[in-house]
């Protein structure tokens, strides 16, 4: 992409160039600010939790400023969790933007996707920049996408799993779909898998413990940058055709040495 | 002596204070947290004037690194 051709997407009518969402789970805190560097992320996902006293380190502190802070409504069990954890969010960091998470199974830490379509109804209302985490599901999609979100984020796989795109053909149809960005969020692992969802139209890539758990966290970040910019990229390209059948030379069949 | 329950404990106080006489008190950095006051937000614009009572119930929230749970 050439510099002066900017390729952006809003969010609740705030602009980003870049489509890189980091997460900032299971990192050192001396870490953060040189993955958030590396990924060149302008959105980084926060948890909200009881607060320690005596005046301990702050993840506010690591992370650069002019990021833009994606409160996460983590642990909320159903939707008046969500809200009250969204609405306490929004007095720390004076921003409206939040990710809706709403997480009642405990093994596959799969989202409630009827319990986020009612969150997302009740703080769009409220002037919140909605972000709602879900299952891909298309009728739960549109259902968020009436009540006011800003996007949908569906699931490639179970969170911190790493698997990569196990629901592709669902994410797929939501990116046709829904007349919304879609931000695939969880599960992806590699850079190879936020590449392949970014080919497909994605319009950005949540990832976070891709990047925690590797074993130069900096490097992976840059390494994801590259991978969902290429991505992109090739999305923008037009992707070449597939031949199902046979196959195409790509040099011409004529004038062979043996001829 | 007032008794209190903050974040889930019990907390004992020589006498009332206010919401952000407490958070100084104990080391709180009152820009990085939320407080919640009986169920109900504090807004920081009140935290000078709104005071901890007997048997208030208090939640003092914070971010913490999180991408998903």
């Amino acid at each position: 992409m050439s510099e002066n051709k900017k390729d952006s997407f809003m969010l609740g009518g705030h602009e980003f160039t870049s489509r890189f969402i980091l997460g900032s789970g299971k990192y050192s805190l001396e870490l953060i600010d040189a993955a958030v560097k590396e990924a060149k992320a302008q959105i980084v996902t926060l948890a909200l939790r009881r607060a320690n006293e005596g005046g301990v380190a702050n993840i506010l502190d690591y992370i650069p400023k002019g990021v833009t802070l994606l409160p996460n409504t983590s642990g909320a069990r159903n939707a008046d969790e969500a809200v009250r954890i969204a609405r306490l969010s929004r007095e720390i960091c004076q921003s409206d933007f939040v990710k809706i998470e709403v997480i009642h199974d405990s093994k596959y830490l799969l989202p409630d996707n009827y319990e986020t379509a009612k969150a997302v109804e009740i703080l769009a209302k409220e002037g919140f920049v909605v972000m709602p985490y879900m299952y891909p599901d298309l009728n739960a999609a549109r259902d968020m996408a009436n009540a006011g979100a800003a996007c949908i984020m569906p699931l490639a796989a179970p969170i911190g799993s790493n698997k990569g795109v196990c629901t592709k053909e669902f994410i797929q149809i939501l990116i046709d779909e829904i007349d919304l960005p879609i931000i695939v969020d969880a599960g992806i692992g590699r850079p190879s898998q936020a590449c392949e969802v970014m080919e497909m139209g994605a319009a950005a890539v949540m990832a976070n413990t891709g990047i925690a758990t590797a074993g130069n966290i900096p490097m992976m970040a840059a390494a994801f940058r590259q991978a969902i910019e290429a991505g992109r990229e090739a999305y923008l390209s037009g992707l070449g055709r597939v031949k199902e059948k046979g196959a195409s030379a790509s040099s011409p069949l004529t004038g062979f040495l043996n001829e | 002596m007032i008794t209190l329950t903050v974040n889930g404990k019990k907390r004992e106080l020589d006498a009332e204070m206010t919401v952000q006489e407490f958070l100084l008190s104990q080391q709180y950095h009152p820009g990085q947290v939320a407080v919640e006051l009986n169920e109900a937000i504090i807004a920081k614009s009140d935290y000078e004037t709104v005071s901890l009572k007997q048997g208030d119930v208090l939640e003092v929230l914070t971010f913490m690194g999180g991408g998903c749970r």
